[in-house]
């Protein structure tokens, strides 16, 4: 039951991030809050996945995490060199 | 025993995660939300990942469950390090309070 609190908890985290994904004066700006937000819906999952005891969740989250990682690099790498753009 | 571990890391977990959430709403520039940035990843997702997966006893759950904040932990560096220097590369301005920029010295 304490589990379900605590998704509460990071859910209402996610949300806290989004203000800054969605007010962010630069890409940058909203790259690193979309990171905190990725971060946060990853163990969401696996604290979805270890209150219900679905071991499934937890291989999608390994996806999320991997799939996660690559795109921020790759937005890095696009992001280097550009102007200061809002 | 392994409850009141989970439970701790759980605690703390979560007070991490919104503080930090808090922190990249209200600090004041780019390089300022990194920093809270990584206090959200590895002070709350991480020990929100640790936490749920010791709550229900140990078994092969705990070990998917290390693995994958494992590999946050690691990755998670590299990315915000990766942004970091394509934010400052592209020009993004500090701070007007901010005192150092080793980067910008560097480059002069």
């Amino acid at each position: 039951m304490i589990l379900l609190w605590v998704e509460i908890v990071a859910i209402a985290a996610i949300v806290i991030c989004t203000i800054r994904a969605i007010l962010g004066p630069t890409a940058p700006d909203r790259m690193v809050a979309l990171d905190g937000v990725t971060a946060l819906m990853i163990a969401s999952l696996v604290i979805l996945g270890a209150f219900y005891r679905v071991s499934m969740l937890l291989d999608i989250a390994l996806v999320y995490a991997l799939l996660s990682f690559l795109g921020t690099l790759a937005i890095a790498k696009y992001l280097e060199g550009r102007g200061v753009e809002s | 025993m392994i409850e009141y571990i989970a439970y701790v890391l759980l605690a703390i977990g979560s007070v991490c995660s919104v503080i930090g959430a808090i922190g990249i709403v209200r600090f004041p520039d780019f390089y300022n939300r990194v920093h809270a940035d990584t206090v959200v990843v590895v002070g709350g997702a991480m020990l929100l990942m640790l936490g749920a997966g010791i709550s229900g006893g140990l078994d092969i759950f705990t070990v998917k469950a290390i693995v994958i904040a494992l590999f946050v932990f690691i990755t998670n560096p590299v990315s915000s390090h990766a942004l970091a220097r394509a934010a400052h590369k592209s020009g993004v301005k500090l701070w007007s309070k901010s005192v150092v920029d080793k980067l910008q010295e560097d480059k002069r």
